[in-house]
């Protein structure tokens, strides 16, 4: 039997900082047969290791067909994503993974793709953003809808203003506080679910943030006609494991680190909208 | 070469001096400790230099007299990085069984020959009642494991880990015979911080709580169970006012069974 | 099925010297300290004869009991758990190498063991922790490292504590399957029955007689009174959809007034399978080391989220356990998570029983 658990190595080739306590690794496994073999799913995660703190979940945020390298973005949350932030090029983490479920990006070919997030929960849902403007011709609409706390949270602005400009592509951003200049809407991203143009007939959407949000988002989505089935969400608990093993990341039956943590909301709506388990 | 080494400082407030021995007890641990910490100032140990700036001030005792007050205010400011050690630190320590005392004037009188040299403030209060505390570390006396992984983590920029899970979780991983299902003891382990790695149960002994409570300390689902098991109001209140009499919520509990005591 | 053998008392340490030939340590019961205690034995005196224990909620007390057993008692807090699921283990450790981090994978040493004394509810529960450590898509290497290898020799269970309530799930008082070899004593013996060529092998050996028709009856006498005496019970029952349209029931808050959130029911239920993973590293700076260690959905790391409690209060957290145990439990494992042997009715400080708030929820 292979023991799971050592992780691997990986080298930080590029680090951007997003945000005040926003950063993003550029990763390389040291060893470039790992690193060549290494595939994952935009959705999935990595159990994140820094030696002497411990290790942390954190999503995939690049490209898949990257092959030479992979980035996390990270927010600067705890003990350990507090020390992975002291870290800078050519520091070396350890990587376990990639684990769980990624989005059903296979079944949305061919559909108009709607993503609503929250917060930093933007960064599960951005290697899916990458990954259709990648490959626009394969699906119809991309609708992206992003709320932030305030309005300095927001971060990949440019980004944003770039998708804006792409071929059917809809950006709607909202923040509830604002700084003085601000293009888009003050109040939250389900708010934006009401000026979305897409097809509910054909279309997926893909919700990442706070579960109070997902709630909110599912519920509006499907007023606007979307079967709840073509509805997808990426919850987060404390997983310490990454394996299905250590229980830490149980909602209900679901174990979010295997069964998740990408699940079609019908799996998931009645935790979701019960809360506090 | 210049010295860059970080510079701890080991200070003393109203306490035993026990806490300290965490680090005088250390053995190698401190050959290690040499190598990548400098040490300023621990009086204990011979180095007097109570002012001088350091990245980490360790912090025994609690604030008990007016010079207290005045030293925690100077020690705050010397210090990057303030971490309290021990029960009296963090919760006060058995001295705060004076708080709240009418008869205190009286006791002093009787315990002192010369009572007009005792100078005290009303109560004794833990380092966080007056200035910032970054770190708490629990326990009468705290342990030498304690006190160097929180170092270690602190000297590695990581923030160091500072349980409050019940001392039941250590005593179970342990394997140690339950104190209070087999031997019918009034053991304080389901409502107290683990830190100690359950040793008293390990000796057979009920936990006495002196790291104070966990992170969810029922106490008085605790203290009725004591009540089944034919503890006296005085005996349960004495359970909880002890060494860490001043935290929530074992002052509470403790209080409501002195009272019926009193009654 | 093969036949019944008699195995009489003054022969066991035959089986005993047959386990250490095949190389197997032994594990068996003792009494210490006022509990039963599963240890290395060598010899069968070691075991607790004449030995009884008397358990009732938030207590568990041992007593005389029948001079010429040694198994007329049901359980003491552990049995199997700790012997393939550590309480706390390294996994690997890190050092700084010449060219920067080195890992090294911790493997654990193992050794074959051969256990005695596990009680149905004890097999039941090892049914369900190897569903869990090995039959998922990472099965854990450390787990099955202890699992290859181990022999199983039960213990029907012939005197059940008035905690316990194995009838009514289903897994107790007699071991229908997960054993190697099974035991059902009796005054003067033990009728064995084999349950994998393992067991036969090494029964084989003893040249025992067949067990008579006699005691074949008094064995199943006695699982059977040890089953009717039981009164404690819980149904077994996909209790899914009743318990998760009850998260508001006022009990839950009832029973949160007594709880003590210490976990102790966790740590002692052979089914929990929670774990945290924790880091230390050395305060040289150049070595840490991963381990992982029990942990408990009433501990504080367990519903913690980047600064945030999930369940912050005690009514979440044994909603929580409760609802694992007997609801989602079925869905992550096709059965119930609780095999009836009642020790965290025992080993809880204030006595809380889970028959019996099941039955207050369900009510």
């Amino acid at each position: 039997m292979i023991n799971p658990h050592p992780p691997h190595l990986a080298r930080i080739i590029d680090r951007v900082q997003e945000s005040d306590d926003i950063f993003t690794l550029r990763l390389r496994f040291n060893d470039p047969s790992i690193q060549s073999a290494y595939e994952f799913k935009p959705g999935q995660f990595n159990m994140v290791y820094l030696p002497g703190a411990g290790e942390v979940p954190i999503s995939l945020s690049s490209d898949p067909d990257q092959k030479d390298s992979f980035f996390h973005t990270i927010r600067v949350a705890g003990r350990v994503t507090k020390g992975i932030d002291k870290l800078g090029i050519g520091d070396e983490i350890g990587i376990r993974g990639p684990y769980g479920q990624g989005w059903p990006l296979e079944s949305a070919e061919g559909k108009d793709v709607i993503i609503v997030t929250g917060g930093l929960g933007c960064a599960p849902v951005v290697a899916v953003i990458h990954y259709v403007l990648k490959r626009r011709e394969r699906f119809r609409r991309l609708v992206i809808l992003q709320g932030v706390k305030h309005s300095h949270d927001l971060i990949w602005r440019a980004s944003y203003e770039r998708w804006a400009q792409a071929p059917d592509t809809q950006v709607l951003i909202a923040a509830n506080a604002t700084e003085a200049i601000w293009p888009w809407h003050i109040g939250t991203p389900i708010d934006l679910v009401q000026q979305a143009d897409f097809d509910s007939a054909n279309a997926v959407s893909m919700i990442c943030g706070p579960e109070g949000m997902i709630v909110a988002a599912a519920k509006s989505l499907t007023e606007r006609g979307l079967p709840e089935a073509d509805i997808h969400v990426s919850l987060e608990r404390n997983m310490q494991c990454g394996l299905g093993l250590c229980g830490h990341c149980q909602l209900g039956d679901k174990f979010l680190c295997k069964d998740g943590p990408v699940f079609a909301y019908p799996e998931v709506k009645f935790l979701l909208e019960r809360g506090g388990l | 070469m210049k010295n860059t080494l970080p510079r701890l400082a080991v200070h003393k407030f109203s306490s035993c001096d026990g806490c300290q021995l965490a680090f005088l007890n250390a053995g190698e641990a401190l050959l290690t400790l040499s190598r990548r910490a400098e040490i300023i100032h621990f009086s204990e140990a011979g180095w007097e230099n109570p002012l001088a700036k350091v990245d980490i001030a360790f912090v025994e005792g609690s604030i008990s007299t007016p010079k207290d007050l005045e030293r925690i205010k100077a020690v705050r400011e010397s210090a990057n990085t303030l971490v309290t050690i021990g029960a009296c630190a963090t919760a006060g320590g058995l001295q705060a069984l004076r708080n709240g005392v009418k008869q205190f004037a009286d006791w002093v009188g009787d315990v002192y020959a010369s009572p007009e040299y005792i100078q005290s403030l009303p109560e004794s209060r833990p380092i966080s009642a007056h200035v910032k505390v970054d770190l708490e570390l629990w326990g009468c006396p705290v342990t030498g494991k304690q006190v160097l992984d929180a170092l270690g983590d602190l000297l590695n920029g990581i923030t160091p880990v500072n349980s409050s899970e019940p001392v039941c979780s250590e005593c179970k991983r342990s394997g140690h015979v339950c104190v209070l299902v087999s031997k019918k003891e009034p053991c304080m382990g389901p409502v107290t911080r683990t830190g100690c790695g359950a040793l008293c149960p390990a000796f057979g002994r009920a936990c006495y709580g002196c790291f104070g409570p966990a992170e969810q300390a029922n106490t008085a689902s605790l203290a009725k169970q004591f009540e089944h098991m034919g503890l006296s109001a005085k005996d349960i209140s004495r359970r909880f006012l002890f060494i860490t009499s001043a935290t929530q919520p074992f002052s509470d509990t403790g209080h409501g069974y002195l009272e019926q005591e009193d009654v | 099925m093969p036949i019944p053998h008699y195995l009489p008392h003054s022969s066991l340490q035959q089986l005993f010297e047959a386990l250490t030939e095949d190389g197997y340590a032994i594990v068996g019961p003792q009494a210490k300290e006022n509990r039963i205690d599963f240890g290395e034995i060598r010899n069968t005196a070691e075991l607790p004869w004449g030995i009884g224990l008397i358990q009732d909620a938030g207590a568990s007390q041992l007593v005389d009991g029948p001079k010429n057993r040694c198994f007329a008692w049901a359980n003491g807090p552990q049995a199997m758990k700790p012997l393939l699921f550590a309480p706390r283990e390294p996994l690997w450790q890190i050092r700084h190498g010449k060219n920067g981090y080195v890992v090294d994978a911790i493997n654990p040493e193992t050794r074959r063991l051969a256990v005695i004394g596990l009680r149905p509810c004890d097999l039941s529960a090892l049914r369900i922790q190897d569903q869990h450590f090995l039959e998922g898509q990472y099965p854990d290497s450390h787990y099955g490292a202890r699992r290859e290898g181990l022999l199983v020799i039960a213990v029907n269970c012939t005197h059940p504590a008035a905690t316990c309530f194995c009838a009514s799930t289903g897994d107790g008082p007699g071991a229908k399957e997960s054993f190697d070899i099974a035991l059902t004593e009796d005054d003067n013996g033990f009728v064995v029955e084999t349950g994998s060529p393992e067991g036969e092998q090494i029964l084989a050996r003893l040249a025992l007689k067949e067990a008579l028709s006699t005691q074949m009856e008094t064995a199943a006498d006695n699982l059977r009174n040890a089953a009717s005496s039981q009164r404690r019970s819980l149904v077994s029952d996909n209790l899914r959809d009743v318990l998760m349209s009850r998260l508001d029931h006022p009990h839950w808050d009832e029973v949160a007034e007594r709880c003590l959130a210490c976990g102790n029911c966790t740590a002692v239920c052979p089914t929990c399978f929670c774990h945290a993973e924790i880091e230390e590293a050395s305060l040289g700076g150049n070595h840490s080391l991963h381990s992982r260690e029990w942990d408990s959905c009433f501990g504080e790391r367990h519903g913690y989220i980047h600064g945030k409690q999930l369940r912050p209060e005690i009514k979440q957290r044994y909603r929580q356990w409760l609802t694992h145990k007997l609801a989602t439990w079925h869905d992550q494992f096709g059965r119930s998570g609780c095999v009836g042997c009642g020790r965290c009715i025992a080993c809880c400080p204030v006595g809380i029983d889970i028959t019996e708030e099941a039955a207050a929820l369900l009510k």
